[in-house]
């Protein structure tokens, strides 16, 4: 029973630290599948995260904290997009630069604002999303098995969890069930098709990289407002990279990319549980060993296990109309 | 008289300092095909891009069906009922035949009534001109000529009455463009109007009504194609009288030169492209490999000439073995008299952001000549660059200026001087004429048949029948790896397009 426990906590612990990455590389996926290479979702992410915790702590509201992390992160992805899509420049340095952007006025305007080295104040309950507890959950508690599994697992969870995993089908049936989707993927394997069947291709994109905004801004709120109370310089800690292993790893697939965001969430609950424990055979392992675990394992899958991932065509290639 | 499908009045369109097209006027009637001819760079892509609306006119006009129309983009080209069918196929590889028709021209937000609606349209299509593709094929699993019909489909799909085709045999076997010719025919019959850009003479004499040729930018002339000549439009078309026949004396093969045994080549996903290829070329003939492409042509010039390794297999350069399992390199062969001239000039032929003078020595940069010291001398191979542009004539004329600014035909004269001036005993050519345009095309020619002359090894490959007929003295054909045939000059065109097929010649016979 005990193990049973333990698992189901490293479960959950799962679930709530796959879901900034699960966020991150769905947003990476709109962007990448439109041909337009995001290596700046680490940076978006981290200017959601400070713009939500500033704007709840100052308006005492986390719906409010939402919206402004979304609209700092859509306005990142719209100047990545301007440099990349309408000025044709190097997407990974333009990625690169909203990186360094990010780390660096988070803070500056962090200590500017509200003079606590860089973080913003603590949030207190109702300028978070709180966990949002199914109906009969408390009842069926007690129960053996079924009553873990539902209390702990499936109900609460905060808003923002549910979203990103309703985001994973709701992804794939925009990607392979619309006209959009239909569209965006060819944008990104050949955009002179789609050109020359009088689609615009700037636009396209340009939606594209939104919905990467839009998604971003989740993820760092969800960073800032529901994993911490408050902003923590460079919080987001190298997420937005393993987002987008996750999504090399899972092909650029949206459900592949869920499994993805689950194993590296659950690599990252393994070390926090294992951490100082001792483990059976080798022994007491070096707390460092453990965190570097999910990274060294992001490398070994990427370059050994996945096979032959081929990314789209046209990515990283800036549009020029021209025969 | 049939009523104009598309006139064309006062076009003028320049990029930077190059006029594209100057003043060109062009009628074509309703119902009829019509051919574009000219060299390249002569400016038929441009215009047929401002008729479609990928570019804009600077100034003209331009009417469909006697009503003026103001095309900006394609969406505006469509909704006016005229469609292409590029050089480049403008299809997604891996989306399926239908989603590749409905991409653009969905008839709402969600997919399911779209892909219904196209697919029973589809069927339609497929019973009025005879265009068979399976609906729900991925594009990258269909040969070319199939793609090909798919974009047809994609224009019809979109209701086009005009169908603009670009260059579209290049890619086609014989027997696939005869299809497509058949196609067309039919399309004429249900009055649809058709525009041909070809460079090939013959299928404008074989399937247009009429044929308009430009040059430099201009509309020289346009005529029915009835009452003109190949030689006359040849002429119309570089300003010029050219030689369309390659004229040449007798063969008289001496001793053999390369000789390849039992050669085996896998490409990079270790697919087998050269199976168990023997053959032999002696000094002062020329042997032609004929195929379609993709029959593992690429694969034995890349081993052969030492970028690509074999598997197995044995080859002798003048008697003394070369090992191209391995140990030879480019370079290696290069000094022992094996000049190559690659396929595919601009990645592996030429360095484009190079100058003329730099690309002119690239391989025999080792050369003391061109050498001071440890470092290049300069002056020694800008004089040397020099000495090339004069002898082939290249334009323009300046060994300083930076490759890629040199058109297509100019460059393969870069690379063909290269070689040829080193005096190697063996020249491997790919594609010699590919994108050079019919001027080029017979100073290639003529080259190629003086190295012959002067007793050189020549190893022609191509996928222009035409020009492995009237160059080689024999003739070898490859499919899927293999050489499936031996045959001499004087082998007819459809014998070998069987052979090209990989049609057994008993089953031919039958």
């Amino acid at each position: 029973m005990d193990f049973f426990n333990v698992a189901v906590q490293t479960l959950d612990s799962t679930i709530r630290l796959s879901v900034p990455l699960l966020l991150a590389c769905l947003a990476g996926l709109y962007s990448e599948r439109s041909g337009i290479f995001d290596i700046g979702l680490e940076g978006k992410m981290l200017a959601g995260a400070f713009a939500s915790a500033a704007a709840a702590s100052v308006f005492h509201s986390a719906w409010i904290g939402l919206g402004m992390g979304i609209l700092i992160s859509v306005a990142l992805a719209l100047v990545h997009g301007f440099a990349s899509i309408t000025h044709r420049g190097n997407q990974i340095v333009s990625g690169v630069a909203i990186n360094f952007v990010a780390a660096g006025s988070t803070i500056i305007l962090g200590q500017a604002w509200f003079q606590q080295g860089g973080r913003t104040p603590a949030l207190a309950p109702g300028e978070r999303f709180e966990a949002i507890v199914f109906p009969g959950a408390d009842a069926i508690r007690d129960v053996p098995i079924i009553g873990p599994i539902y209390s702990e697992l499936i109900s609460g969870h905060s808003l923002l969890v549910y979203i990103a995993f309703l985001a994973v089908p709701f992804t794939w049936w925009v990607l392979f069930r619309t006209r959009f989707g239909l569209r965006l993927r060819a944008v990104g394997e050949n955009p002179a098709a789609v050109d020359t069947a009088g689609i615009s291709v700037e636009w396209l994109r340009y939606r594209a990289v939104i919905c990467t905004g839009i998604l971003t801004g989740i993820a760092g709120a969800y960073l800032a407002m529901v994993q911490n109370a408050g902003f923590v310089k460079d919080m987001t800690a190298g997420k937005g990279f393993i987002a987008l292993a996750a999504l090399i790893f899972a092909k650029w697939k949206p459900v592949n990319a869920m499994f993805a965001c689950l194993l590296f969430g659950f690599l990252d609950a393994i070390a926090i549980r294992l951490q100082g424990s001792p483990l059976p055979v080798i022994g007491k392992v070096p707390v460092q060993f453990m965190q570097a675990l999910p990274y060294v394992l992001t490398v070994v899958l990427l370059a050994g296990f996945i096979g032959k991932a081929i990314p789209p065509r046209a990515g990283g290639v800036p549009y020029v109309k021209e025969r | 008289m049939a009523e104009a499908a598309i006139e064309l009045i006062g076009i003028n369109k320049s990029f930077g300092p190059v006029h594209a097209n100057r003043d060109i006027n062009l009628e074509v009637a309703r119902g009829t095909i019509h051919g574009i001819v000219g060299e390249n760079g002569a400016g038929k892509s441009t215009l047929m891009s401002i008729l479609y609306g990928f570019y804009q006119a600077d100034s003209g006009e331009i009417k469909v069906n006697g009503k003026p129309a103001s095309i900006k983009t394609s969406n505006d080209a469509i909704a006016a009922g005229i469609g292409m069918v590029h050089q480049h196929f403008m299809l997604v590889d891996n989306f399926t035949v239908l989603e590749n028709v409905i991409l653009g021209a969905e008839s709402n937000a969600l997919l399911n009534s779209s892909i219904a609606k196209a697919r029973s349209e589809l069927v339609r299509l497929e019973r009025e001109y005879g265009l068979q593709v399976n609906p729900d094929a991925l594009i990258e699993e269909l040969p070319v000529g199939l793609q090909q019909r798919v974009e047809i489909l994609k224009a019809l799909y979109r209701g086009a009455e005009i169908l603009i085709l670009d260059e579209p045999t290049g890619v086609l076997t014989p027997a696939e463009a005869d299809h497509l010719f058949r196609i067309l025919k039919q399309l004429k019959e249900q009055g649809k109007t058709v525009v041909l850009i070809t460079h090939k003479l013959r299928e404008i004499m074989a399937i247009t009504d009429t044929v308009s040729v430009m040059r430099q930018g201009t509309m020289v002339a346009t005529r029915e194609t009835a009452k003109t000549t190949v030689e006359e439009l040849a002429e119309l078309m570089v300003g010029r009288r050219v030689l369309l026949r390659v004229d040449k004396g007798e063969a008289k093969p001496g001793a053999v030169k390369l000789s390849v045994k039992n050669l085996v080549v896998r490409d990079s996903r270790g697919v087998t492209m050269v199976d168990d290829v023997s053959f032999e070329v002696r000094a002062g003939e020329i042997v032609g490999i004929a195929g379609v492409a993709g029959n593992g042509q690429s694969e034995l010039l890349e081993a052969i000439s030492g970028i690509r390794n074999a598997v197995s297999g044995s080859a002798m350069l003048d008697g003394k073995p070369i090992d191209l399992t391995g140990a030879a390199d480019p370079g290696e062969l290069r000094e022992r008299g094996l000049a190559h001239v690659p396929e595919d000039r601009h990645h592996v032929g030429l360095v484009l952001a190079f100058e003329e003078n730099e690309n002119s020595i690239l391989g025999y940069h080792d050369d003391p000549r061109y050498l001071k010291g440890p470092l290049l001398n300069i002056d020694a191979i800008v004089a040397d660059a020099k000495d090339k542009i004069e002898k082939y004539d290249i334009r323009p004329s300046n060994p300083r200026l930076k490759t890629a600014n040199f058109s297509g035909g100019n460059q393969q004269k870069i690379v063909l001087a290269r070689e040829i001036e080193q005096d190697p005993g063996v020249l491997i050519v790919g594609q010699p004429t590919r994108g050079v345009d019919v001027g080029a095309i017979e100073f290639i020619h003529k080259r190629l048949i003086a190295m012959r002359d002067a007793g050189k090894a020549v190893l022609l490959v191509s996928v222009e029948l035409d020009e492995i007929r009237s160059l080689s003295d024999r003739i070898l054909v490859m499919f899927a790896g293999r050489i499936v045939g031996e045959r001499g000059p004087e082998a007819g065109e459809g014998e070998l397009g069987l052979l090209m097929a990989g049609v057994e010649q008993k089953e031919a016979a039958e």
